[in-house]
């Protein structure tokens, strides 16, 4: 047993992927607390599939893929925020055109390429165990940006996400708080595409935090169980994938959508053990 | 409260289609001096029109609200009494028209207001305790990265003692019932030492006793000099324990102590066939949860569900 724990790390690909794992890991799961809150999965799904043409576009032109990554999903999340804020339509509506368009604009692209269909499964579904020193370093610099704005605006955040109004009211920059945080989601996507790809990225987001929402209510502690879940799962998932010689993402989000159900069946709330006591959730005029 | 029928502030006869100037003169206190009353207001409008989309939810509005008023904002539903208080707060810019708070613009005192939405506006399922809602109040005056201080915690400690909340502190917002909810958002309110509070039907749907309660605290707030302004359904309460009422449908209809506004008559301009008179006791017959206009986009949150976006 402690050799099959042991023995992965005796190779410098698979040291790359664990620390790419917990700071992808960690970083989503913060973030992704926020974007449970806020009710903004969907956005989550529409900024990773608009990254696409982007990291099309730096495949073709050789640049780098955070680069074309990083513009086309932080530019994507503004466009949500300017057509939320001030949009005659639906957000929902823009945010599932917007979605479908950019990553049908990516699909095209690809396809004028010849022979790259590996490359395009590791784009859609991440490739891990192959990350190599500059894009962890780059992912490292990124999350460590993406955390420290969480750290530094926190309270801000929480405010704004809970009671916008209010929050606003008392001088508080709503409006800017929420274009900064649309701008976080976007890197963080882009930071966690090498490890889940495009297609998967939304449940490193939202699943911690929803697994965590099962099992505590208070912010700071669902955040540290977010943590504690997004990184477990990514850790382990990796483990697993490099036993079971199976598809990394794939096996991290399996994982965590495990969690999420347990929590679901055995949380003091949800849970099939909470379901004969009296709902306390209950409010009274 | 009939007595006051026997000295009519203005003719209940006239329409709301009048002429602007005519309407004006609705306003109690139009005798007088519009600079000296702008001076010593806390708040002050000047023919403010504004709307949502290209709809208008108020417009020509004049007021000059005193420091240290104790003022209800009464009228029926979607006669744009949140929208007035949006306005006050800095949320909503006016289409025309000034607006000076806390004699500067609105929306540059920000820290110098409280303002609590109606309970609709707000996410109740959110996972946060009932210190950490009153802390919320600190959150603008410390700043990004600043904890909060052994003040700032005795603050949240003084708030929550003041809405009799302080077994409560640790308990889950959402776990609580309306009226406590409403003195936990009083408590956010005053933990952030405001000079003005504005608040969205503060007492609404709540108990007799709660309702006391808090009006008692923003009695004595009122008492220290600070300027609150509620809006409210329930005119009774405002009869009762606002010192000044102002009745707004679409636009001022009139503006002044609550006796005076509170008559029958005035009610009825004010309600229009809403309204039923019970022994001098005005009824609103009213559908009592309802919104304002509100913005496209904004969400409303009702028990047992997040909140839908309004389309």
């Amino acid at each position: 047993m402690i050799d099959a724990i042991a023995e992965p790390l005796s190779h410098t690909f698979f040291l790359r992927a664990l620390i790419a794992a917990v700071l992808v890991g960690t970083v989503c799961a913060v973030v992704g607390t926020y974007v449970v809150l806020k009710g903004l999965a969907f956005i989550g799904d529409a900024i990773s599939h608009a990254a696409f043409p982007g990291v099309v576009v730096a495949f073709m032109v050789g640049g780098s893929f955070y680069l074309g990554a990083g513009i086309a999903a932080v530019a994507t999340a503004l466009a949500i925020g300017l057509v939320s804020r001030r949009g005659g339509i639906r957000a929902d509506t823009a945010i599932g055109v917007l979605f479908a368009g950019t990553f049908a604009l990516g699909v095209f692209l690809f396809s004028t390429l010849d022979g790259y269909v590996g490359d395009l499964f590791s784009f859609l579904f991440g490739y891990l165990l192959s990350i190599g020193p500059e894009d962890l370093a780059a992912l490292a610099i990124l999350g460590s940006l993406v955390l420290a704005v969480v750290v530094v605006l926190w309270k801000e955040l929480l405010y704004a996400t809970f009671d916008p109004l209010g929050a606003a009211a008392s001088g508080l920059r709503v409006d800017l708080l929420e274009y900064l945080f649309l701008a976080l989601v976007a890197l963080t996507i882009v930071i966690s595409l090498q490890a889940v790809g495009i297609i998967l990225v939304v449940a490193m987001l939202v699943t911690p935090a929803a697994t965590a929402q099962l099992l505590t209510v208070r912010f700071r502690s669902l955040m540290a169980a977010a943590v504690l879940v997004g990184v477990g799962g990514a850790v382990a998932g990796l483990y697993l994938s490099y036993w079971l010689d199976a598809a990394t993402g794939a096996t991290i989000v399996l994982l965590e959508t495990a969690l999420f159900l347990v929590a679901l069946a055995l949380g003091p709330r949800t849970g099939l053990l909470a379901r004969r006591r009296p709902p306390v959730d209950v409010a009274s005029a | 409260m009939s007595e006051s029928s026997e000295a009519p502030p203005f003719d209940p006869h006239s329409h709301p289609h009048d002429h602007p100037a005519e309407r004006r003169l609705a306003n109690v206190d139009a005798g007088r001096d519009p600079g000296h009353a702008r001076a010593h207001a806390d708040v002050w409008l000047s023919d403010v029109t504004v709307g949502y989309g290209d709809k208008i939810a108020l417009e020509h509005v004049d007021l000059a609200v005193e420091a240290g008023t104790l003022l209800a904002v009464v009228g029926p539903n979607g006669a744009g009494k949140s929208t007035l208080l949006r306005i006050m707060a800095g949320l909503l810019r006016p289409w025309t028209g000034r607006v000076e708070v806390l004699g500067h613009p609105a929306g540059q005192q920000a820290r110098r207001i409280a303002y609590v939405p109606q309970a609709e506006l707000v996410d109740w399922s959110f996972p946060v305790t009932v210190e950490d809602v009153v802390m919320m109040g600190r959150y603008p005056a410390l700043g990004p990265l600043r904890r909060p201080s052994e003040r700032d915690r005795r603050t949240v400690t003084d708030a929550l003692e003041r809405v009799g909340m302080t077994a409560f502190a640790t308990e889950r917002i959402g776990a609580l019932s309306g009226g406590q909810r409403r003195r936990v958002f009083l408590a956010r309110a005053l933990a952030a030492e405001p000079d003005l509070f504005l608040l969205d039907e503060p007492v609404t749907g709540i108990d007799a006793t709660t309702q006391e309660d808090l009006m008692d605290l923003l009695e004595a707030e009122a008492r220290r000099g600070k300027t609150v302004i509620a809006t409210t359904h329930d005119l009774a309460c405002a009869a009762q324990r606002f010192q000044r009422v102002l009745a707004v449908n679409r636009t001022l209809i009139a503006h002044g102590p609550s006796a005076l506004v509170l008559d029958p008559a005035v009610l009825a301009r004010v309600y229009g066939g809403h309204l039923l008179v019970l022994g001098g006791q005005a009824v609103v017959i009213d559908d009592a949860h309802h919104h304002d206009e509100a913005d496209s986009g904004e969400a409303h949150f009702h028990e047992g569900g997040r909140g839908e976006r309004r389309p």
